[in-house]
């Protein structure tokens, strides 16, 4: 497996630790096409035929202060459909900040945010929901609702009739192993159960899209077991792969967003410090600048990826 | 969802049931059937078998407004509650706990002692008045972005009683003898003397209540995953919740000024509907508004029954049956409140 890698030059001031990005120039990525060292972003980016050049979610000079702080400056980023794209970044970063800006949660201090070439605030709030959903980080519900009720709440933007309503959070529930919980009551499931109930309700939101869909997932993995976490990134990929959803998630573990995102933004202090496909994006430099601390990285014999610990 | 198919049958008939019974008991007793007779007289003016005309009198001036101004107010106030609920995504929420209804009678004893001469629909629109401030006023106090915490809307609750008492209190002390009397069945809650303008006021509350809130069911089950979420499914969160607010206002404001304070009816109503059939307000709404109503239409057989021929009011009948629940849902609560 050693011998793929081609290993070149190591960065003067890492001796010790590798760049990710020359790591993974012989990363045999069962879905990625091989990236290779000078590969522009754009082309990067493209690993499906189906993905529009156009982007879905334009973000230009946005900055949030909140009270005096600045917790976003100049933010400029496009975000394209049929990929998966991670917001990385130590806390306190703004990850939480951004996707909040996106979703109209937080004031923007300055700059715009223009959703299918159209500015985020002049969205009509219903048309919007069937487009863009989020899953919350924690979704407490007062009352003991079923599990079905919960994904039933995804129907509340769409114009189906009971039966086709129905027949969705059927499917749905299904897409999340969840059929057999569908009468149980929703406080007594497991964190991640709870989780992929809310998932299966926010891919319900998003099933009448009249274009590609938007999906935000805030730390989705962060209830789940290990399993749960690889399932519920899948699911992700997939949907981007697809049928072209446009996938922003806020991650906090490395290897999984090297292993499921396509573009990786890291954030610093409310500024984009990297961004671009994993492991170029993610070098073993980048991860210590941001996150204050030196990566041990080993070569993953199954995959032949690199593992950042 | 089983539980919900006989539910509405079963409430159904306890409705009609307890109706008849609550027109037929009371001083003077009245046969079921007799009763039954005379309402359809009452209603379309067709005899159907002889009856006293004194009681007839009795049921028409009496009984029959009682009723069904304990039908109408029990259906809102437990509405209200179930909806207060949601809104605030607490399950202690109260029209009476949280100093709505308080706030309602001090607009109802404002009118009364300080503008006599004022009719009753300047009572019932004072009433709704001061209770649509003071649900802001709750609402705003106990708000954070995560719900309503328990701690702070029962400490909301408290101080807007309190507030609301000081003031009912200052205007007990000004009142004249007749107002007085007034004022104190006023925070006691009872439908008897129920006048007939009241009957029509409530039951028209009822109908847009009961319209508006069903049309806002599903919203309001979005509401419940919390305001963030129910924004993204694409609610308007602020607009619902103002509207929602002031419903519960009308339907408040003027159960307070037809009946006084009626504690724990939208508290415990609510509840017990929802462990038969679960939190959706599609159905917990119209079936909470159900069982309200008989429950109260029961409560007040009870208040004219216990120790006749002295009447007790209906609002502590309610007070009595309330109050041990609220501390079992408080009890259940705990760990939440510490």
């Amino acid at each position: 497996m050693m011998r793929n890698l081609e290993l070149k030059s190591m960065l003067k001031t890492h001796k010790s630790a590798p760049a990710l990005s020359e790591l993974a120039l012989a990363g045999a990525d069962t879905n990625n096409t091989p990236l290779t060292q000078h590969k522009s972003k754009p082309d990067a980016f493209s690993h499906s035929a189906v993905q529009a050049s156009q982007s879905v979610i334009n973000i230009r000079d946005l900055s949030v202060h909140i009270g005096k702080k600045a917790v976003l400056t100049d933010i400029n980023l496009e975000i394209m459909p049929g990929q998966v794209t991670a917001l990385l970044g130590p806390n306190g970063a703004g990850k939480s900040t951004l996707l909040k800006s996106l979703c109209q949660e937080v004031a923007l201090t300055s700059g715009e945010i223009t959703l299918q070439n159209k500015p985020l605030a002049k969205w009509d709030r219903a048309e919007l929901a069937k487009s863009l959903a989020v899953l919350p980080q924690h979704a407490s519900l007062t009352f003991p609702f079923n599990v079905h009720e919960v994904v039933q709440m995804g129907l509340y933007p769409l114009t189906l009739n009971q039966q086709q309503g129905a027949d969705l959070v059927d499917k749905q529930l299904e897409q999340v192993a969840l059929s057999a919980l569908k009468y149980r009551s929703y406080p007594t499931l497991s964190g991640g159960e709870k989780q992929r109930v809310q998932l299966a309700r926010v891919l319900t939101q998003l099933a009448q899209a009249p274009s590609q869909p938007i999906l935000f997932l805030d730390e989705p993995t962060s209830a789940l077991d290990l399993a749960q976490q690889h399932r519920v990134l899948e699911l992700a990929q997939s949907l981007a792969r697809e049928q072209n959803y446009c996938v922003i998630v806020v991650l906090h573990d490395l290897n999984q967003a090297c292993r499921y995102a396509d573009r990786l933004v890291v954030l610093e202090q409310g500024e984009v410090v990297s961004d671009g496909a994993p492991y170029e994006a993610l070098s073993a430099e980048v991860i210590e600048k941001v996150w204050h601390y030196k990566p041990t990285l080993v070569i993953d014999p199954k995959s032949n990826l690199p593992l950042i610990f | 969802m089983e539980n919900q198919r006989w539910l509405w049958p079963c409430l159904l008939t306890t409705l009609v049931i307890t109706s008849l019974l609550s027109v037929s008991i009371g001083p003077l007793q009245i046969s079921p059937s007799t009763s039954f007779n005379a309402m359809v007289n009452w209603a379309t003016g067709h005899q159907l078998a002889a009856i006293a005309p004194h009681e007839q009198l009795v049921i028409n001036n009496v009984r029959l407004p009682r009723t069904l101004l304990a039908l109408a107010v029990g259906a809102t106030l437990a509405q209200c509650g179930a909806v207060m609920q949601g809104l605030f995504r607490n399950p202690l929420a109260d029209p009476g706990i949280i100093g709505v209804s308080s706030g309602a009678a001090l607009g109802a004893a404002i009118c009364i002692v300080l503008f006599p001469q004022g009719s009753e629909y300047l009572v019932a629109f004072s009433a709704f008045f001061a209770g649509l401030i003071t649900t802001l006023i709750v609402y705003r106090l106990a708000s954070s972005p995560s719900g309503t915490s328990v701690v702070l809307l029962l400490l909301s609750g408290v101080a807007v009683a309190a507030l609301a008492g000081a003031g009912i209190g200052v205007l007990t002390y000004m009142a004249n003898d007749m107002a007085l009397r007034d004022l104190t069945l006023w925070q006691m809650g009872s439908v008897a003397g129920a006048q007939w303008h009241y009957v029509v006021l409530s039951l028209i509350a009822l109908a847009l209540i009961s319209w508006q809130f069903n049309k806002s069911a599903k919203a309001l089950n979005a509401l419940l995953l919390g305001e963030a979420e129910a924004r993204h499914l694409g609610l308007d969160v602020d607009k619902l919740k103002l509207k929602l607010i002031i419903l519960c206002a009308i339907g408040v404001g003027i159960a307070v000024a037809a009946t006084g304070i009626i504690g724990f009816i939208g508290l415990v109503v609510p509840h017990l509907v929802r462990m038969m059939i679960g939190p959706d307000h599609r159905f917990l709404l119209p079936l909470s508004a159900m069982l309200g109503a008989a429950i109260l239409v029961v409560a007040d057989i009870g208040a004219r029954s216990i120790v006749a021929p002295s009447e007790l009011p209906v609002g502590l009948v309610t007070a009595l049956l309330g109050a041990p629940f609220f501390i079992i849902l408080l009890l259940k609560q705990r760990n939440k409140l510490v």
